[in-house]
């Protein structure tokens, strides 16, 4: 009984529709992350102008890093709809 | 004067790599009771190579291969052959040019090249074993020629250093000095501390190989524009060096707090040793998630900027009109992209370097400054 429904579900291509979510979940979650850490930059420069060069140049280290597991999510979409 | 030597040997060896630029052809006059087979085969390959296969096409030339393909004239393949360079235990040590497979037509010595399946493009012998393979293949050839870019302008720079060393600087110093100070006052010194020197050397030529060639696989003109740092192997290889370092110069402190993390209550120690457990995997994970990192990020940015040049393709089976219409967007959207990409470069190294040095500096932290930190 469990092989037929792994099977089925394997012609149906359940891989790809995972694979696929996945990658979806990962941008959505790269979007919230790195948007709140842009609102929170903004916020900062706003209430203190001179430290614009400071917050910037932590902003962009600190977006690398859900980023980077963002795109490790991808790969790991890529590999369910290739293989 | 030995700097230059060493740059001009590396040219050569560069040089040739590429030795046989010229253009491939399906068949030769010798190989004429070969050319009724390979005459079915092109008829039967060419129909579909002209469906065109979206998927195929990016990993083809995302990955790494055995000649630096440029462009398809019709059927034929325009590409630079490079050297292949083979031990097998039955054959022995073999050199060879990979014209000689002629794209996966032909097998050569007793090996073959794959077509498809799990080993596309690798080289197996006849009985389907792999030999170790040393050849130099496209990233291979790109990297000789990243590092011969970084030679030539390090050493110039140093030499110019080293003849004026109080002057203005002027020319390609003027260039790459506020990169460097930059790096090493605002990444390196602070995170590090007091014994930054030690650790300059290596970060500073971590950050401008990721960068430099980076950049390089921006180009599409050969010989840069293969897929270098978005190949997991060279990542993987930087990421054990930083491994290395950090923990060959790991104090005293460093152990002691990844195996015995002071404050820590003995139970969780002791029979089952977690936060020990814990700490070691997080030894582990910070360089593999350095070698992702930067692999998934260039990786991602070169298919992103295939597949919009393929949609003008994909566009094409159904429609030329649709194709011109949807040109237009793809290739002001591919700009916009690779003005991206330049950035993802530049914070791509800037990361892993910046990353690089945060681990060195707790592995080489003071006693004091750590208790310190540790009550903040």
């Amino acid at each position: 009984m469990l092989s037929i429904i792994l099977q089925a579900a394997a012609g149906a291509g359940i891989a790809k529709l995972g694979g696929a979510i996945g990658a979806g979940m990962a941008a959505l979650a790269a979007g919230f992350g790195i948007g709140k850490i842009g609102s929170s930059a903004m916020e900062a420069i706003a209430r203190q102008p001179e430290a614009a060069g400071d917050i910037r140049a932590n902003m962009i280290i600190i977006a690398a890093l859900p980023e980077a597991v963002a795109l490790f999510a991808v790969i790991v979409g890529l590999l369910a709809v290739l293989s | 004067m030995h700097g230059k030597i060493f740059k001009a040997l590396l040219l050569v060896a560069f040089l040739l790599s590429l030795a046989n630029i010229g253009f491939a052809s399906p068949r030769t006059v010798e190989e004429s009771t070969v050319d009724s087979i390979s005459m079915t085969h092109e008829s039967e390959s060419s129909e579909e190579a002209e469906k065109l296969n979206p998927s195929e096409f990016i990993f083809d030339h995302v990955k790494d291969a055995h000649d630096w393909h440029i462009m398809s004239i019709g059927h034929t393949p325009v590409s630079i052959p490079l050297p292949v360079i083979l031990y097998s235990k039955s054959k022995g040590l073999n050199i060879f040019m990979s014209s000689k497979f002629e794209h996966g037509h032909t097998t050569f010595k007793g090996f073959r090249m794959e077509t498809s399946g799990e080993n596309k493009n690798k080289i197996l012998e006849e009985d389907g074993t792999k030999p170790l393979d040393l050849s130099i293949t496209k990233n291979i050839a790109s990297m000789f020629f990243g590092v011969f870019i970084i030679l030539l302008i390090f050493l110039s720079m140093g030499k110019a250093y080293r003849k004026n060393p109080v002057s203005a600087p002027k020319g390609l110093q003027s260039w790459f000095e506020p990169v460097v100070i930059f790096i090493r006052d605002d990444v390196i010194k602070p995170s590090i501390g007091p014994k930054y020197e030690r650790y300059t050397p290596y970060l500073l030529t971590l950050f401008f190989f990721i960068w430099i060639n980076n950049m390089l696989g921006l180009i599409p003109i050969p010989p840069a524009g293969a897929n270098l740092t978005g190949n997991i192997a060279v990542t993987m290889v930087l990421a054990v060096f930083t491994f290395i370092i950090t923990n060959v110069s790991g104090s005293r402190d460093y152990w002691k707090h990844i195996f015995n993390t002071p404050g820590v209550p003995w139970w969780l120690k002791l029979p089952v040793p977690i936060i020990p457990l814990v700490e070691a995997l997080g030894v582990i994970t910070k360089p593999v998630i350095l070698m992702i990192r930067l692999f998934a990020n260039i990786t991602a940015g070169h298919i992103m900027v295939m597949a919009f040049i393929l949609l003008i393709y994909i566009f094409a089976e159904m429609s030329a009109g649709l194709a011109y219409g949807i040109s237009l967007i793809s290739i002001l959207f591919n700009v916009f992209l690779t003005f991206l990409e330049l950035l993802v470069a530049f914070i791509q190294a800037f990361i892993f370097t910046f990353l690089s040095s945060i681990y060195v500096g707790l592995a080489v932290a003071d006693h004091h400054e750590e208790h310190q930190k540790e009550h903040v």
